[in-house]
């Protein structure tokens, strides 16, 4: 028998057609009934454009279900709980998980294969840095007392200058493999996003430490920025990665270390500490990832060595680090112009140099470089840090 | 491209770029050489089609009357080969509003009417017949949205709607699908105090000494399944799930609205 649905007095401009794609959604045919006043004109429209046919019966109207099915072929955009090893671009930007209706337009997403990017550690560092973010307004004592000398503050003007820039290019760098990442790999993609966030607020703490005292920021050389362009030319994931997180984020974690424990005033120490809280998570998931690619397929490894000899040929005749920036951090960590100061701030920059280096060097043998290999390729890394 | 097999289409809206050019695409792998003209209004489209300027016409229902009336003033014929399931047995339908007390097209009779543009089919030309049937004369209030266009374009039904809810006119004439379609805008509270009899729209329109290309062109065209990913969502801007046979039953509404009002007359003397 043909099921029967009463629609009352329920219009189809009111919403029933919803009770008739159900009926129809269990049964070919279906006999409809109704009171609304529109109901054979609304059903009859509604059903050509649907595809369904329509004929009047005893005491309402048959239908019987358009042979036109939108969701013939489609298929799930893999488990939503799983990451596959490839994304097809067939998936779109459909959830993981999703029902997907054939013939998605490719919107170009060619970091599809799980090996390239993934991290079984992305989620929990999403939710740590979700959970971390922290509110420039009120994390940080912008009211805190300014008492050192001029030139210090120009140093921390100098520094805050460097570190915007390098911020900067921590922000576009990745967020250029973002635009190109499958989304099936969900939680990569979020971590590349809140890292952009993290950057963008660093960018902003710096910049709000510079102008607390001064009109205009620092210098910026064509060796610093020539350094950071080489990280924009790498087409490659997991070599930009490398370079960028595991060697120069990890670089400048030490570096916000140092300007926590060394700079002059409780603002700046403050916002160092805060920012490399986020840092460390971005040299984790860089850790992570690559381990994985490495472990998956060891020639990996091979291709970052050559990518730093690569870098660093590239950067061969320029200046690196820029001496403003290093006399800068003299300065800074010196906190007055006493020879006796200045010998502590130097020492305490030399430190710095080293303590970046034997990161480096860890971080290298971690991703499966024997201890001579680390301490060769961590020489090569830019003498600009990042 | 001598051999080139080309259709006339009028752009009554962007869409109809993507469309064609999509369709042509899909002809393409089937190896049928396949292109398009596009015009601004359909009576330039029929005095090209009857030039010779390209061999069939995506043609709105007063377009095909057209076709066939200037043909035969030249000694031609003109037939269809096909159109949307979505063309057949349409109806247009008058509305008022839900707290009108009209019940009747004869309780019209001296109210303001708010149609489409002058040469839509669906909200003027064959709703207005039902009044001349009925004998009730009525204040037509007419919404012209891109004349020359054959009521394409849903303007000239919404801005007639939006006209009954404002209390500017006492009725409003759509195509039957627009009363829902207008009230999931928000253009609700309207309800149907007369529908129309069943009639067609578009069809594709060819006229005599058309290449034998348009045998291929036509299996292509009822060929194309809803199923397949590649068409079906220019099947879905086109607003069909298959295209079918062409049949000529279902002008005889439009014809006779055409002869009541004089529609064509002036354009017809003119050629």
């Amino acid at each position: 028998m043909t099921p029967a649905i009463d629609l009352d007095d329920l219009g189809l401009d009111e919403g029933g057609h919803l009770l008739v794609k159900r009926a129809l959604h269990t049964h070919g045919q279906i006999l409809v009934r109704g009171r609304a006043p529109s109901l054979d004109v609304d059903l009859s429209a509604w059903c050509r454009t649907q595809g369904h046919r329509i004929e009047p019966a005893a005491d309402g109207f048959a239908i019987t279900r358009s042979p036109h099915d939108r969701w013939r072929g489609a298929e799930r955009a893999g488990a939503v709980d799983r990451a596959a090893d490839f994304a097809p671009a067939r998936w779109g930007l459909a959830a993981r998980g999703a029902l997907v209706e054939a013939g998605v337009p490719d919107v170009g997403l060619p970091l599809a294969y799980k090996v390239d990017i993934w991290a079984d550690e992305a989620a929990r560092l999403y939710a740590q840095a979700a959970a971390a973010q922290w509110d420039p307004a009120t994390a940080i004592p912008w009211d805190a007392p300014i008492e050192h000398p001029d030139e210090v503050e120009d140093a921390v003007v100098q520094v805050m200058t460097y570190l915007i820039e390098n911020e900067t290019a921590a922000l576009l760098v990745p967020t250029r493999f973002l635009g190109r990442l499958h989304p099936h790999f969900r939680e990569v993609m979020q971590l590349l996003a809140i890292q952009a966030a993290d950057e963008a607020r660093h960018i902003e703490v710096f910049t709000r430490r510079a102008r607390l005292r001064r009109g205009e920021l620092g210098l910026s050389t064509a060796g610093g920025q020539a350094s950071l362009a080489t990280l924009f030319d790498e087409p490659d994931f997991a070599i930009a990665s490398f370079l960028l997180s595991v060697l120069g984020e990890g670089s400048f974690l030490a570096l916000l270390w140092f300007l926590r424990d060394h700079a002059p005033d409780a603002c700046t120490r403050e916002l160092a500490r805060l920012a490399a809280q986020d840092e460390a998570r971005h040299v984790a998931f860089g850790l992570a990832h690559l381990g994985r690619h490495v472990q998956e397929d060891p020639t990996v490894r091979g291709r970052l060595a050559a990518a730093i000899e690569r870098r660093h040929g590239a950067l061969t005749n320029t200046a690196g680090l820029n001496a403003e920036v290093f006399d800068a951090l003299v300065l800074l960590a010196a906190g007055d112009w006493t020879p006796a100061s200045l010998r502590r701030g130097h020492a305490a920059v030399v430190a710095l140099v080293g303590e970046m280096d034997s990161g480096r060097r860890q971080r290298l043998t971690r991703l499966g470089f024997d201890a001579a290999q680390a301490a060769a390729l961590s020489a090569l890394h830019t003498r600009n840090f990042m | 491209m001598r051999n080139t097999l080309i259709l006339g289409a009028v752009a009554y809206d962007a869409k109809v770029v993507p469309i064609w050019d999509g369709f042509k695409a899909w002809f393409a792998k089937r190896e049928l050489d396949f292109d398009f003209v596009l015009y601004t209004n359909y009576e330039r489209q029929v005095e090209a089609h009857l030039r010779g300027d390209f061999h069939v016409a995506w043609n709105s229902p007063l377009a095909w009357i057209e076709t066939v009336r200037l043909a035969r003033k030249r000694g031609r014929d003109a037939s269809t080969i096909a159109m949307r399931d979505t063309d057949k047995d349409l109806k247009s339908v008058v509305l008022v509003r839900d707290d009108s007390a009209v019940k009747s097209l004869a309780e019209l009779r001296g109210k303001r009417v708010g149609v489409g543009a002058a040469d839509s089919p669906q909200a003027t030309l064959i709703p207005l017949l039902s009044f001349a049937d009925a004998g009730v004369d009525v204040e037509v209030v007419r919404h012209d949205v891109l004349v020359g266009k054959h009521g394409d374009h849903v303007g000239g039904e919404r801005d007639a709607v939006k006209a009954l809810l404002a209390g500017a006119v006492d009725a409003a004439c759509v195509i039957d699908g627009n009363r829902v379609a207008f009230a999931r805008e928000g253009l609700g509270g309207t309800r149907v105090v007369h529908a129309t009899p069943a009639y067609d729209h578009c069809n594709m329109t060819v006229l005599d000494g058309v290449p034998t290309t348009i045998t291929r062109f036509r299996e292509l065209l009822l060929s194309m399944s809803y199923d397949d990913p590649e068409v079906r969502p220019l099947l879905d801007m086109e607003g069909l799930k298959v295209w079918e046979a062409g049949r000529t039953s279902g002008y005889v509404l439009l014809e006779r609205a055409c002869d009541r009002f004089g529609t064509l007359d002036a354009w017809l003397a003119a050629q």
